[in-house]
């Protein structure tokens, strides 16, 4: 469960301030599908970042599963971020030099799992996302849609409770944004909490929960309601 | 939460060889610092070891014995009246009583005109005795040395250098020939076998004639040094002051004598250029301060065009601490390589002036080796702190949004 109280974030922007996020109070529950929609700079992102562990909010309090985490120290924020967030981006972020399967096992190197068990837990997720005939090319050599999906095995590897996507068809063609998606939506029926940040309506109309935010503040809430 | 050492080391690697460009300049950069400490060592080193060997070639355990008193105050002697007196055969011969004293050989210098048939060259002249050859570690080629036996009875005999040998009779044998030194005639008894130059004379363009005979070609008692070997290192400075205590006594009480030991003369030598081979390591370890800039100015670069990848590591779930420990990985490796790189230059360096000065032991020390290894490594190491924690404290939003 994630439980968001009186959630500011400032940022100095040259001799301006920006009130990004304004007294945002947000309670997500385990296992919901969420959209965060709205204009750029509304804040939508910097929520995301927030809830990621990417930014630290300037007040409020963060509780990830009961847990108070704004003021844990960057070891202990680093292996929550391992275990329990995955990340997905608009532009995927893989790491050109590594193939598809050593991009789907960096966090497992990260957290130092050893290479027995990242080998099968990495051969699992490539056959779940239909990846494994491409398990040893590298980035440019995938096609978008095939590049957004490694980014999801990486993002799923650890195992995490919930997953942060920020424009996850924003780079790519209606097809292959299609089929993210189906992916996305069947982590999610299997229990992870999926929040997706969008611009995109078609996108964010598919989430069982929709959250529109305007300056800084949550304008409309759809609530939890079950599927 | 740990990474694996191999784990980083397949990531760092792989992250340098992606720039190869910038690799090979890093890689230069400390393999000419390395190579540079080695060589310039090796240089070093040979050139003591040489000067040291050229002494040791005087002979061993050796005090130099000379007319005169040289002090500080060298104008003394003369301001309290104190005259020289010379050194002479009998002086020596008063050496021969100490039990700590091995050999002691008379030494008189000149030069003079030795001609044989219509050959004539101008030749350094020594006078000394039999104790000589083993006193200075020389060997004949051809021939015997000067007979043991009364010092003060000149005889007509010569042994003659290499070089003197092939100027004057060329191909013909030497020995039992009669040679004319100045306006009297010896016979040549013996060749010295060709040891090259030794530090003082060149061995191979002297001729050494009986010590009386040399009294009578250049027409004066005077010594002008007396050798003596000593039994032990020591006993030498018993010795010394038996020396000058037994020559005090034949000097009417005048302390008219210098000894110089060769340990003296050694110490100072090695002191010397040891100094001079720290300073040339001192500046070939300026290069690899050098490289060391180099490489934090690459990886300053690095860590800004490795942004995007730092935020996502961090997002995946690295710590600061994990980021600064892939930066860090980054500059040891090619440090490493660096130094390995320089080390095989350096050694290749050393072999290929060797090649050209095949005198000179120029192999590098072995501490030169492993301090220009360290000092290669911990300049990575600490030229990559700085930009490895510029990187872990890189803001992970920021350099994922750039994108």
């Amino acid at each position: 469960m994630i439980e968001l109280q009186n959630i500011n974030r400032i940022f100095q922007v040259g001799d301006q301030q920006v009130h990004a996020l304004k007294d945002i109070n947000l309670t997500i529950q385990n296992g919901e599908y969420l959209s965060i929609m709205g204009p750029s700079g509304s804040g939508k992102s910097t929520l995301l970042n927030i809830i990621g562990m990417l930014d630290q909010p300037d007040s409020g309090s963060y509780h990830l599963q009961g847990k108070e985490v704004t003021h844990l120290s960057d070891n202990k924020q680093s292996i929550i971020r391992s275990s329990e967030i995955g990340f997905i981006f608009q532009f995927f972020h893989l790491l050109p030099r590594l193939t598809a399967a050593e991009n789907i096992a960096l966090p497992m190197m990260l957290a130092g799992i050893p290479h027995t068990e990242r080998k099968e837990r990495t051969d699992e997720i490539l056959q779940r996302l239909d990846l494994t005939q491409r398990a040893h090319h590298k980035p440019e050599q995938l096609s978008g849609g095939q590049r957004q999906r490694v980014a999801i095995g990486r993002a799923t590897i650890m195992r995490p409770k919930v997953l942060l996507a920020d424009e996850p068809t924003g780079n790519l063609d209606r097809h292959a944004g299609h089929e993210v998606v189906k992916i996305l939506e069947q982590l999610n029926q299997r229990g992870i909490t999926l929040i997706v940040v969008t611009h995109d309506p078609e996108l964010g109309e598919r989430a069982h929960r929709k959250i529109e935010f305007i300056d800084g503040a949550i304008n409309i809430d759809t609530g939890t309601k079950q599927a | 939460m740990s990474m694996g050492t191999r784990d980083i080391l397949h990531f760092s690697f792989a992250a340098i060889i992606r720039h190869p460009l910038r690799a090979m300049l890093v890689l230069f950069a400390i393999s000419i610092g390395v190579a540079s400490i080695i060589i310039l060592t090796g240089l070093g080193e040979g050139a003591r070891r040489f000067v040291l060997n050229e002494f040791s070639s005087l002979g061993t355990n050796l005090l130099i014995v000379l007319p005169g008193k040289s002090e500080t105050g060298g104008a003394m002697s003369i301001m309290s009246g104190a005259t020289t007196r010379d050194l002479t055969l009998q002086d020596t011969s008063s050496l021969q009583r100490h039990h700590q004293i091995k050999r002691v050989a008379p030494i008189i210098f000149g030069a003079a005109e030795a001609s044989w048939q219509q050959r004539s060259r101008e030749v350094s002249i020594i006078g000394s005795t039999s104790e000589l050859l083993s006193l200075r570690h020389w060997s004949l080629s051809q021939g015997s040395f000067l007979p043991h036996g009364d010092m003060t009875r000149a005889s007509a005999i010569c042994v003659i250098g290499q070089k003197v040998a092939s100027e004057l009779f060329s191909q013909s044998n030497p020995v039992g020939k009669k040679i004319r030194i100045g306006d009297r005639r010896f016979r040549v008894i013996g060749v010295l076998a060709s040891e090259g130059k030794s530090i003082d004379i060149d061995t191979q363009s002297i001729i050494i004639i009986p010590v009386a005979s040399a009294q009578n070609l250049f027409n004066t008692p005077a010594l002008f040094r007396i050798l003596v070997e000593t039994r032990s290192r020591e006993s030498q400075e018993q010795v010394k002051q038996f020396i000058i205590d037994t020559i005090k006594t034949r000097h009417q009480g005048e302390e008219d004598i210098t000894i110089v030991s060769q340990d003296a003369l050694l110490g100072t030598f090695d002191q010397i250029l040891t100094a001079l081979t720290l300073t040339i390591t001192g500046i070939a370890a300026i290069s690899l301060t050098v490289a060391g800039i180099l490489i934090m100015n690459i990886m300053l670069i690095t860590v800004s065009q490795r942004t995007a990848e730092i935020g996502l590591l961090k997002a995946l779930g690295a710590s600061r601490h994990q980021i600064q420990i892939i930066f860090i990985a980054d500059a040891i490796l090619l440090s490493i390589t660096g130094a390995a790189l320089g080390l095989l230059l350096g050694q290749g360096g050393n072999l290929l002036i060797h090649q050209f000065l095949p005198t000179l032991d120029n192999s590098a020390p072995g501490w030169a080796i492993v301090g220009a290894f360290v000092v290669s490594i911990c300049t990575g190491l600490l030229f990559g702190a700085m930009p490895a924690r510029r990187a872990a404290n890189l803001n992970p939003i920021q350099s994922l949004v750039r994108h």
